[in-house]
């Protein structure tokens, strides 16, 4: 698919705005009719003359330098301002009151033009040309706006448009971003132990959980995958938590075979009483032990080991311990 | 009446001036005192290795003994420059090596290295004390070992995150069976092993090694014994921090940690266990610089580990947190805005930060600018590109407004988040120090880049990516870029016209168009993908790539790629 295509279907604001507005045909290697449409998407509550307005001062601007053009994209970025293209365009000596009041409103707007901006930048509409150079670029703008179209619905400010395609392509990386040095992002991917994470196949990436303590300053993280038991994780958790403890810990006596956690965790840890909970996806916290180790790592999205005393009442039941609901309301 | 001072006289004056700012300005005075200053200048510092040749710079400087250079421009860090762009060590070696036997330190960033580069320099300054290589690439240990062997006088060696082509550890055992002069030895980037007995035996006979940084071959069990061999460091880059060590052991390392008195910077810690943290409890009184960076694989440096930072480490300095990486969507992260907010409560020599972080709020950047307002270097990476302050949904104008504001000697600064043309006003108005900004995924309009040209006076440095601004601000403010040393901005609406225009204009930038696509092939109002542009003497570079266009000066001939190879 090319990156054109691919923006075309993927790209929920381009595609839901192309429709709209006909009026504005500006130069298309900035794209400017693109750009308006997504302004103009957005643009649901301004009055017809206005749009009317924006696109003939736009037509307007279309001659002289592409500098010029700028105006015009001002006012679809500033929406209540299209008076400002009456002033010299770069300098209005004060920003229009309306666009400060309604700068919380619109700056998702803002924010949706922006898009249209990188979506244009990188788009290629007169150039054929297919081999750029650097075609993570491409991709990974649309990735910013999918992102951001991700990002901005639960604060539902964009009506007109819809993330449902965007889950898995919001995890695409936008060229150089974040600014960390490629050394250091390859020095730290030698240590992850699967790289295939980033094909995004959930089945066989690893699966980091964090697991805390109760009473430890750290988190730490484990991947489940890489245990096939709950004797394993045991194994595992006890080893990284014996710092907690008083004294040494024994050697440990798992035959691997229990299944109840919490029993282990008793023994091991030099007779202070601990239990292993996890929350699962629905947000309770619950005594590991009790499914199948399969289930488990399927519904478990963190660990956590906790006093024995502070785990009364969790059982197998349901409803978590208000303690520990507590402590998970103060994570969220 | 022509009154001279001697110029014996005006070269002992000379002689206190150190800072090659106040020297570029005396050399602006009179032609004596130019003759003087040049005359005397040890330290020479080519910010931009294209902005002057290197013929001219070695003869201008008959005294230097030490060269600093940088090549790439700072995005190149995070490939937003291809490979090939240039920047390449090797004229300046040639130049120096025939014409300044003397030289005694070269510091290079950013830029190719070639072994042939590193074998030169070994075999043509005799005196050769310092090299300093910092994200550069190009060489491999076989070049390393080079300058081991034959520099006997080499004090410093140190590579910083460069990429080297790593052919083995053996370039360890090159330096003199005798005692060296080594006082730091910074070999982190380099992923083979070096033997122990190597490693032990130069430590033993470098009575004067001040700063030490392991590769992270280096693992735990043997840190130890090292340190016992050096306690009088002052810079420690452990090696690997995850072995399993028994209670004897982490009795010894403990105890050998604690005898480092003198140690005031810290880094390595690749893949610090939680558990040995600890460890380095006792070192933290002193520490002025502490790095992270490597330490946060696995797990989570979070908010609370910052705290217990903010309690302990009263002299920090410096500090820099970055992502732990794979999981930058989590929701329930609990590295947030606070953790910053404890440090910088809590270390009040707090001076220099990079923080990465999924989001942020106003109040605690206001909080941060009203706790340290000592702030030089302030770098603050929200990675969601145009996240707002997270409670109040407004842009971060306001906060970064009370970091300009208050931390009046503010020399970088690096904003990130949503951010409106509002907070490049606050920056030009109240920035007057700044001399390096970086801006991804901000403002509104050419206004943003108005404000910055037009207010920051001490402005150097400015790199931009994908910021909706064109071509009229760039153009009003042309003069500006003269004086400073570099523009880089990619990804924005900046047109081939305009660089055209601005070449004409400014006869001593470069203006130099990255991409794929033949400048030529397209209309004047065609956005360029990337362009850098530098204030430079010595005219259109001659090494340029395919992909990289210098826009020619006279209008008719539009771009000129001249290239020799």
């Amino acid at each position: 698919m090319s990156p054109e295509e691919e923006l075309q279907s993927n790209g929920s604001v381009a595609s839901s705005t192309r429709n709209i507005v006909g009026v504005l045909k500006e130069h298309n290697y900035l794209g400017l009719s693109d750009c308006s449409s997504v302004g103009s998407s957005n643009l649901s509550g301004l009055a017809d003359d206005d749009k009317a307005t924006i696109s003939l001062k736009a037509t307007e601007l279309t001659l002289g330098l592409p500098g010029s053009q700028s105006p015009a994209r001002d006012t679809e970025l500033n929406l209540l301002g299209p008076a400002k293209l009456d002033e010299k365009p770069f300098f209005p000596l004060l920003p229009s009151k309306d666009e400060m009041c309604s700068s919380s409103s619109h700056k998702n707007i803002a924010s949706g033009n922006k898009r249209g901006f990188s979506d244009t930048m990188d788009k290629v509409p007169v150039y054929t040309e297919k081999n750029w150079m650097f075609p993570e670029a491409v991709l990974a703008t649309q990735s910013v706006i999918k992102k951001e179209v991700a990002q901005n619905l639960p604060k539902g400010k964009l009506s007109t448009t819809n993330n449902s395609s965007s889950p898995p392509a919001a995890k695409a990386q936008i060229v150089g971003w974040p600014p960390v040095r490629s050394y250091r992002k390859n020095t730290l991917a030698t240590t992850c132990k699967n790289s295939d994470e980033v094909d995004g196949k959930p089945g066989s990436g690893p699966l980091f959980v964090k697991v805390s303590m109760d009473g430890a300053p750290y988190l730490r993280k484990v991947d489940l995958r890489s245990y096939t038991n709950y004797g394993e994780l045991s194994a595992a958790l006890e080893k990284m938590f014996t710092t907690f403890t008083l004294g040494q810990c024994g050697t440990s006596g798992a035959t691997g075979k229990d299944v109840r956690n919490e029993t282990k965790l008793k023994d091991l840890l030099n007779g202070k009483d601990y239990v292993l909970t996890y929350e699962d996806k629905d947000g309770d916290w619950m005594l590991v032990g009790d499914f199948s180790w399969e289930i488990f790592i399927g519904v478990c999205k963190k660990l956590k080991i906790m006093k024995g005393c502070d785990a009364i009442g969790l059982a197998a039941a349901p409803a978590p311990a208000p303690r520990a609901m507590e402590k998970s309301k103060m994570r969220a | 009446m022509d009154r001279r001072f001697p110029f014996k006289v005006l070269e002992h004056i000379f002689s206190f001036v150190d800072s090659n700012e106040d020297r570029n300005s005396v050399s602006l005075v009179c032609k004596s005192w130019f003759e003087t200053e040049r005359r005397t200048r040890k330290r020479v510092f080519v910010g931009n290795c294209y902005a002057v040749s290197p013929l001219k710079v070695a003869r201008r400087f008959p005294k230097m003994r030490s060269l600093t250079l940088k090549g790439k421009p700072h995005f190149a860090d995070y490939n937003l420059v291809p490979d090939g762009w240039g920047g390449y060590a090797w004229p300046w070696i040639e130049a120096m090596a025939a014409r300044r036997p003397f030289l005694e330190e070269i510091r290079l960033k950013r830029m190719v290295v070639t072994d042939e580069c590193l074998e030169k320099i070994a075999a043509s300054f005799r005196d050769f004390k310092t090299l300093v290589l910092t994200s550069c690439e190009g060489f491999s240990t076989d070049g390393i070992a080079a300058i081991a062997s034959t520099c006997r006088k080499l004090r410093d060696l140190e590579l910083r995150e460069c990429i080297v082509d790593d052919l083995g550890g053996d370039w360890l055992s090159y330096f003199p069976e005798t005692s060296t002069s080594l006082v730091s030895i910074d070999f982190s980037c380099l992923d083979s092993e070096v033997k122990l007995s190597d490693l032990e035996r130069l430590l033993s006979r470098s009575p004067n090694l001040k700063s030490l940084k392991l590769n992270r071959s280096v693992t735990l069990d043997v840190l130890e014994s090292l340190l016992r061999r050096a306690p009088q460091l002052v810079e420690l880059g452990t090696g690997s921090f995850s072995d399993e060590l028994d209670p004897e052991e982490i009795a010894k390392l403990t105890k050998a940690l604690s005898e480092l008195k003198q140690l005031k910077s810290l880094s390595g810690l690749w893949d610090l266990l939680p558990e040995y943290i600890p460890l380095l409890y006792s070192l933290c009184p002193r520490l002025t610089s502490l790095n992270l960076s490597y330490a946060t694989v696995m797990d989570l440096i979070e908010d609370k580990g910052l705290k217990t930072v903010a309690l302990c480490c009263k002299e920090l300095r410096e500090l820099r947190v970055f992502p732990s990486g794979a999981d930058l969507d989590e929701t329930d992260v609990t590295l947030t805005e606070q953790g910053l907010v404890s440090v910088s409560e809590g270390c009040p020599k707090l001076e220099s930060v990079l923080y990465f972080c999924v989001q942020f709020t106003n109040a605690a950047l206001v909080s941060i600018a009203k706790n340290r307002p000592n702030f030089r270097c302030f770098r603050l990476c929200v990675m969601e590109p145009f996240a707002p302050d997270y409670r109040t949904q407004q842009p971060l104008d306001e906060g970064f407004k009370a970091i300009v504001e208050r931390c009046k000697d503010l020399r970088r600064l690096s904003v990130s988040g949503l951010l409106t043309d509002k907070a490049f006003e606050y920056i030009g108005v109240h920035a007057k120090k700044l001399r390096m900004l970086s801006i991804a995924f901000a403002g509104d309009s050419d206004l943003m880049l108005h404000h910055l040209l037009s207010g920051c006076q001490s402005l150097k440095k400015l790199e931009i990516r994908d910021c909706p601004f064109g071509d009229t601000a760039l153009l009003e403010n042309a003069a500006k870029l003269e004086t400073m040393r570099s523009l880089w901005m990619s990804s924005c609406f900046v047109s081939f016209g305009a660089c055209k225009q601005l070449s004409q204009k400014m006869p001593r930038l470069n203006v130099e168009v990255i991409d794929e696509h033949p400048p030529k092939t397209r209309p004047d109002s065609s956005p360029v993908e990337r362009i850098y542009i530098y204030r430079t003497v010595a005219g259109p570079r001659l090494d340029t790539p395919e992909f990289v266009w210098t826009i020619h000066k006279s209008p008719e001939v539009g771009v000129s790629r001249l290239s020799i190879r």
